[in-house]
């Protein structure tokens, strides 16, 4: 079993959830449309990983296996409509934007496998590591792909809604590229970017061997 | 087997003599004709919209495989025919920079990253105008202007039309249309509309087609069942045929963009296949779409379709038999 901190670095980059696991394709085009909401995105899937991980890794020998999928389901349901309803109580702007993605966590691709796959094999100190781990990987994921995609389909960065801040300007709205708030802009961006990752990775590892061959990423 | 005289090597095994450089450089060729009727039409700014957009593809392809260290093949003239296309199928008057990135999505996105020349699913050129459509919609499609001949303004007073709308528009918005439009057809022959820069003149097109066939370059199969599907399709609902066929990007994108070999099926059967679909779905698009003209579109969900026609009208093995239902 991995110790607690390395549960915690592998989410981060080696099994980064967006882009090495490739888990939670739709809420990551959706929520990183702006920094803001990757940022709100990011922290609301970060406490829900937290807890359902906490949860899962304490009940895990009770839960029986055949329905287990039922019962994981339940636990991150609970933690989602928390932050559901903090989230409407205190950011109503984010909620507005992000709608139906906020309770669309309870299926997020990468909450039900890191229960599978982690907590409910591993205690709960090193559940709770790998949660803020993978939590905080998809967050820095969805500010990456955010800082790219905000400024060039809007022309502006951290625009924040919720606290009255309009954002910095940096070109003028008309050459601003609407098709980058699309879907198609976000999984261009998306794959640019995990093109990005994995030609840093195969460098890092050539130079780590022999650094003779040219990294053209796959 | 130590004889090294003895090659192996897998079909085809007959081989003509044209290789991509000389094809590319006649499929420029036979575009020439229609860039000088565009400038002619258009002026300067269609000028430097043909410019830009080689510019903008010879130079994305040139950094973009610097870059990935992989050999530079902008000596095969594939990005300056990708170039002079993207520029051809925008409006004349779109900003330069448009045009510019636009090439440079056509040739780093959607040649480049898929494999380079011989393994992009989509057609460049058609991907860069649907990208800068996309992207920036309100500059990239308000460009279209009636050109500054004298005719050209002439005709145009006579109808009393927005001077901004292509004869499609025009259509689209119950403008023209009901009464014959044999009046439109020496212009749209000609090419004095207002339209994308390479596909008003259907004559200069026309010329630049029976080059690349002469020199056995593209069969008719496509282009043929695209036009007549068009023309049967907007007959059978009522509309004018002819007009149809000469207006819009038909004619430019079913002789140069539907016949690209790399994103059309491969045997006749396929093609035939591949120019109905082309047909069928520009006329959808043009009779009950949002859009006034949808070769583009039409042209790409087509090359989407290719892998599956192929494998349909994959011919029969010799010896082989039908299997028994």
């Amino acid at each position: 079993m991995s110790s607690p901190l390395q549960a915690f670095t592998n989410g981060i980059y080696k099994e980064n959830p967006t882009f090495r696991l490739l888990l939670g394709m739709c809420p990551t085009i959706a929520a990183s449309m702006a920094v803001s909401n990757g940022i709100g995105m990011g922290l609301a899937a970060t406490f829900v990983l937290i807890g359902s991980n906490l949860i899962i890794s304490l009940l895990r020998s009770v839960i029986p296996s055949e329905i287990r999928i039922p019962c994981y389901i339940v636990v991150i349901a609970t933690f989602v409509t928390i932050v559901d309803l903090v989230m409407n109580a205190f950011l109503p702007e984010l909620h507005a934007v992000l709608g139906v993605f906020v309770p669309l966590i309870v299926v997020n691709c990468i909450i039900l496998a890191r229960a599978e796959a982690f907590a409910s094999k591993n205690g709960p100190v090193a559940s709770i590591m790998d949660g803020l781990g993978m939590g905080l990987g998809f967050t820095v994921a969805l500010i990456v792909l955010s800082a790219i995609r905000e400024p060039l389909a809007t022309g502006v960065i951290l625009a924040a809604a919720d606290f009255g801040f309009d954002g910095i300007r940096l070109f003028p709205q008309r050459y601003a590229m609407a098709i980058v708030n699309q879907p198609v802009g976000g999984f261009i961006t998306l794959g640019l970017a995990i093109g990005a990752v994995n030609l840093i990775t195969s460098k890092k590892k050539s130079k780590g061997s022999h650094g003779a061959q040219g990294g053209a990423g796959k | 087997m130590a004889d090294s005289k003895l090659i192996v090597t897998p079909a085809p095994h007959l081989r003509g003599n044209i290789d991509t450089p000389t094809l590319m450089r006649d499929v420029v060729i036979a575009l020439l004709p229609a860039c000088v009727a565009g400038v002619y039409f258009f002026g300067v700014p269609a000028l430097i919209s043909l410019v830009s957009g080689v510019v903008g593809c010879v130079g994305a392809e040139l950094v973009f495989e610097k870059l990935s260290k992989k050999p530079v093949t902008i000596g095969d003239w594939s990005a300056v025919v990708t170039g002079l296309l993207v520029a051809m199928v925008l409006p004349p008057h779109v900003p330069a920079w448009i045009v510019v990135l636009s090439g440079v999505f056509a040739i780093g996105i959607v040649k480049l990253l898929f494999g380079g020349l011989g393994y992009n699913v989509f057609n460049p050129a058609l991907a860069g105008r649907a990208f800068a459509t996309a992207a920036w919609s309100a500059l990239a499609t308000t460009g279209y202007v009636w050109p500054a001949s004298i005719e050209g303004a002439a005709w145009a007073r006579g109808i009393d039309a927005v001077t901004s709308a292509t004869p499609l528009t025009m259509l689209k918005m119950g403008e023209i249309g009901g009464t014959s439009m044999s009046r439109f057809y020496m212009p749209l022959f000609l090419g004095n509309v207002a339209g994308s820069l390479g596909e008003t003149s259907a004559l200069a097109l026309l010329i630049g087609a029976v080059y690349l066939l002469w020199r056995t370059h593209i069969s008719l199969r496509i282009p043929m069942s695209y036009i007549i599907t068009v023309a049967v399709v907007t007959a059978l609902y009522g509309q004018d045929p002819l007009f149809h066929v000469l207006s819009g990007g038909l004619i430019l994108g079913a002789f140069f963009m539907a016949t690209d070999y790399v994103t059309s099926p491969i045997n006749a059967k396929g093609q035939i296949i591949f120019g109905i679909g082309c047909g069928i779905l520009t006329s959808l698009i043009r009779l009950f779409g949002g859009y006034p003209e949808g070769v583009a579109y039409s042209i790409l969900i087509m090359n989407a379709a290719v892998p599956m026609i192929d494998r349909f009208a994959r011919p029969k093995r010799f010896g082989e038999v039908k299997a028994r239902a």
